[in-house]
C-alpha cells in the first residue's frame, strides 16, 4: 500500500483529518526547505505538499508568485526539489509527500525519467496544476507504473459528470479547490464545499482533501468537519515571506500555524 | 516540402480534443475546465449558424472596413529586384492591425453567451485597443491586462485604451510583458469566469482559442487568395507573415494550406540575433513544452523554466507560439524564419519611404524577410505579405532608436 493510502487508513481509524501544508520548495532559500519539512510533520502535518518553483504559475495568486520568485532567484529546478525529498527521507521514512507544480518543467525533464527520479527521492504523489485528466492518459501510466499517485484538482465549476470522470483517473486523494479563484483567495463557505463532497462521495472512496481559502485554526476545523484532508497553503508562505530576513524563525513560526490548527481539528 | 502528408487532413485540425499532432490541447487548471467546454460549444454552434456570420460578415464590412487591399508594391519590388511584392492592408482595417477581425468574432461570441465583462491580455497594445474598441461599441465593461514594461514602450495605445473606457491594469510580476499579462488574465477569468468573457488576442492559448482565432482570421487569407487571382491571374508562390502568437501568419496561411505549391515563411522576432539567445523566436530555437493552456513550441531553459524575450516589437515578444504553427513547422508545410530588430528597423524605413506606408514594427519583421526572399525568386513569381497593423503605435519606439525625444 502507497504512503498515502496507509496515512489516510491510519488517520480514519483514529477518527482524526489530514492536516496537509504545502510550502515552495526553495522558499525564501534552499536550505530553509527541508528543516522546515521537519518541523511541519512534528507540528502535526501528515501529509506534505511541496511546491516545484516556476517562472508562470498561472494558477496561484501573489502570495504563491512571489514564493516562485524567491525560489528561482536562487536557481532552485525540478532537480534540487527532487534532491530536497531525498534528504528528507533520510529521517524521515513515513510521511508522504506530493509535489505540487506546472507541467512545463516535467515535460523538459521527460515524463519517465521524471517518474523514475521522483520514486528514487521518496515522492508519493503528484499534483500537475495545468495537467487535467484529457490530457494525461500517457502521463498517469508512466506514474503508476513508478508507484506514484497521480492527484487531479476538482472545483465548485466541476459538473456532476466531470466529477465521475476525476474520480475515475485519480489516486492517493483528491483535491477540492474550494473557491473560483487563484491560491490565496477569500474565505470558503463550508456548507457548500459539503455539499459538493457529496456528489464527490458518490463515485469514490478516494479520500478527499479540501484547499484554498483556509486561512486560520477555524477555518481548518470546519473545513475538517466534512473533508478527510484539510490543504493549507497561502498562509504558511505569507508567514516565510515575513521571515526573509529572519530565516532561522521560519521553521519556529510556521509550523507554529500548523501546531494550531491541529489542535483545533483534533478537539 | 514533404510529399507524404495529406494536406487535407492537415488543414482540418484541430481533433476534437483541439490537438494539432502534439501540440494544443487544453492544459489549463480545473476551474477553467468547464468554461472552456462551455465556450467550445457555444462557439461550434454559432460558427455553422448564418445569423451569427452574418453578423460578424456584417461588421467586418461596415465596422472594420473589409475587404482590406491587396496592393502590389511596385516601388518596394523595384528597389529590391526580385519577386513581385504584394502587401495585404490589414493595417487599414480599423484600429490599425489585424487584431480587430478577432475581437469582433469574440466580442459577438460574448454577447451571444451573455457575459457583461470582457478582460484581454496585450503585448504591443494592438488586441488591447482592439477589445477595448468592440468592447465600447457593444457596452461591455472591459480590462486590459498588459505587461508593465509595455505600459511604458506603447504609452500611446495605452492612452487609446483609456480613451475608449477600458481600465489598463499594468503587470509587475515575472518578465513584465505580454507572457505576464497572459498568466495575470487568465488569474482573473479562473476568479470572475461566471460573468466574465475573456478574449485572447493571438491564436494561442487552450483549445477552442487557437482554432476560433484562426477561424475569425482567415479571412485575411480567403481575401489575398481571390484578390490574388483576380490581380495576378494565379495563385501568389509564397505567403510571408510575422510571428508572435501567430494570429495574423495562420489567417493568412490557412486558407492556402492544401495549395501545396504556395510556400509559407512565418517571421520570428530574432531580436538582437537567434544566436545571442535574445530574441522570441521559439519555432526557430526553442522547443516543445506546455504554457499558457497548451502543448507547443516554447523558449524555456534546460530546467522547464520560461525565459525573458527580446524584441523591439512588444507584440512579437512572447516566448511561446500557436500549437499550429508547431505542427506546421514540424510537418514542414510552412517554414520559420526569423529578422532581427536591425533587420526589421531598416525594413520598416524602406518601407516608409518607397511606399508611403509605416508598418508595425511586428510587420516591419515580415516585410525585412519578403524583401530577403524576393532577391532570391524570379521576377515573374509573387509574395504576399501579411501587413499586420500600421505604424503609428511605434513612432515614440523609432524616434528613441533615432536619439529624437518627441
Ligand atoms: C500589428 C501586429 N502584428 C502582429 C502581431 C503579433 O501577433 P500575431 O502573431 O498573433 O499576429 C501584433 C501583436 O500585437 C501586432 O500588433
Amino acid at each position: 500500500m502507497s504512503r498515502i493510502s496507509s496515512s489516510f487508513e491510519k488517520l480514519n481509524a483514529e477518527g482524526r483529518k489530514a492536516l496537509i501544508p504545502y510550502v515552495t520548495a526553495g522558499d525564501c532559500s534552499p536550505e530553509v526547505t527541508v528543516p522546515l519539512l521537519h518541523a511541519l510533520v512534528e507540528a502535526g502535518a501528515d501529509i506534505i505538499e511541496l511546491g516545484v518553483p516556476f517562472s508562470d504559475p498561472m494558477a496561484d495568486g501573489p502570495v504563491i508568485q512571489l514564493a516562485c520568485e524567491r525560489a528561482l532567484a536562487h536557481g532552485v529546478r525540478l532537480s534540487d526539489v527532487l534532491d530536497m525529498v531525498s534528504e528528507f527521507r533520510k529521517t524521515d521514512a513515513e510521511t508522504p509527500l506530493v509535489l505540487m507544480g506546472y507541467l512545463n518543467p516535467v515535460e523538459i525533464m521527460g515524463y519517465e525519467n521524471f517518474a523514475k527520479n521522483a520514486s528514487e527521492a521518496g515522492v508519493d504523489g503528484v499534483l500537475t496544476v495545468d495537467l487535467p485528466p484529457e490530457e494525461s492518459d500517457e502521463f498517469n501510466q508512466i506514474m503508476q507504473a513508478q508507484g506514484i499517485d497521480t492527484i487531479y484538482l476538482m472545483a465548485p465549476t466541476t459538473e456532476e459528470e466531470r466529477v465521475k470522470y476525476i474520480c475515475e483517473n485519480g489516486s492517493g486523494y483528491l483535491y477540492y479547490v474550494s473557491v473560483k479563484g487563484v491560491t490565496g483567495s477569500s474565505a470558503l463557505d463550508v456548507q457548500s464545499v459539503s455539499d459538493k463532497l457529496d456528489i464527490v462521495r458518490k463515485y469514490t472512496d478516494l479520500p478527499v482533501g479540501v484547499g484554498f481559502g483556509i486561512k486560520d485554526a477555524e477555518s481548518a476545523s470546519s473545513v475538517a468537519e466534512v473533508a478527510d484532508g484539510v490543504i493549507v497553503g497561502s498562509v504558511l508562505v505569507n508567514k516565510i515571506a515575513e521571515l526573509v530576513k529572519d530565516k532561522a524563525q521560519i521553521a519556529p513560526q510556521v509550523s507554529a500555524i500548523i501546531k494550531d490548527m491541529r489542535t483545533a481539528m483534533d478537539s | 516540402m514533404p510529399t507524404n502528408i495529406d494536406l487535407k487532413a492537415l488543414s482540418q485540425l484541430p481533433d476534437s480534443k483541439g490537438h494539432f499532432g502534439p501540440y494544443g490541447g487544453r492544459f489549463v487548471s480545473e476551474t477553467l475546465m468547464a468554461a472552456l467546454k462551455q465556450l467550445e460549444e457555444t462557439y461550434e454552434k454559432l460558427w455553422r449558424d448564418p445569423a451569427f456570420q452574418e453578423e460578424f460578415d456584417r461588421d467586418l464590412a461596415h465596422y472594420v472596413g473589409r475587404p482590406s487591399p491587396l496592393y502590389f508594391a511596385k516601388h518596394l519590388t523595384d528597389k529590391v529586384g526580385g519577386a513581385k511584392i504584394y502587401l495585404k492592408r490589414e493595417d487599414l482595417n480599423h484600429t490599425g492591425a489585424h487584431k480587430v477581425n478577432n475581437t469582433i468574432g469574440q466580442a459577438l461570441l460574448a454577447k451571444y453567451t451573455g457575459k457583461p465583462r470582457v478582460i484581454a491580455e496585450t503585448g504591443a497594445g494592438q488586441h488591447g485597443v482592439a477589445s477595448a474598441t468592440v468592447a465600447a461599441r457593444m457596452g461591455l465593461e472591459c480590462q486590459v491586462y498588459m505587461g508593465a514594461e509595455d505600459v511604458q514602450r506603447q504609452a500611446l495605445n495605452v492612452y487609446r485604451m483609456k480613451l475608449l473606457g477600458a481600465e489598463v491594469i499594468a503587470v509587475e510580476s515575472g518578465t513584465r510583458t505580454l507572457k505576464d499579462a497572459m498568466n495575470e488574465a487568465m488569474r482573473d477569468w479562473v476568479t470572475n469566469v461566471d460573468d466574465t468573457f475573456y478574449i485572447i488576442g493571438t491564436a494561442a492559448g487552450p483549445h477552442p482559442y487557437p482554432k476560433l482565432v484562426r477561424d475569425f482570421q482567415c479571412i485575411i487569407g480567403r481575401e489575398a487568395r481571390q484578390q490574388c487571382l483576380d490581380q495576378t491571374g494565379r495563385l501568389p508562390d509564397a505567403l510571408v507573415a510575422c510571428v508572435g502568437g501567430g494570429s495574423n501568419a495562420i489567417g493568412l496561411f490557412h486558407p492556402f494550406i492544401e495549395d501545396e505549391n504556395v510556400k509559407m515563411y512565418g517571421v520570428e522576432a530574432g531580436g538582437y540575433g537567434v544566436e545571442t539567445g535574445h530574441h522570441a523566436a521559439p519555432l526557430s530555437a526553442g522547443a516543445p513544452g506546455v504554457l499558457h493552456g497548451n502543448r507547443t513550441y516554447l523558449m524555456s531553459d534546460e530546467a522547464g523554466q520560461i525565459v525573458g524575450t527580446h524584441s523591439v516589437s512588444a507584440g512579437l515578444d512572447y516566448p511561446g507560439v500557436g500549437p499550429e504553427h508547431s505542427f506546421l513547422k514540424d510537418t514542414g508545410r510552412a517554414e520559420y524564419v526569423d529578422a532581427t530588430d536591425e533587420e526589421a528597423m531598416d525594413a520598416f524605413r524602406i518601407l516608409t519611404r518607397v511606399e508611403g506606408i509605416m508598418p508595425a514594427l511586428e510587420s516591419s519583421h515580415a516585410v525585412a524577410y519578403a524583401m530577403k526572399l524576393a532577391k532570391e525568386m524570379d521576377k515573374d513569381q509573387t509574395i504576399v505579405v501579411n501587413l499586420s497593423g500600421r505604424g503609428d503605435k511605434d513612432i515614440h519606439t523609432v524616434a528613441q532608436i533615432d536619439g529624437i525625444n518627441i
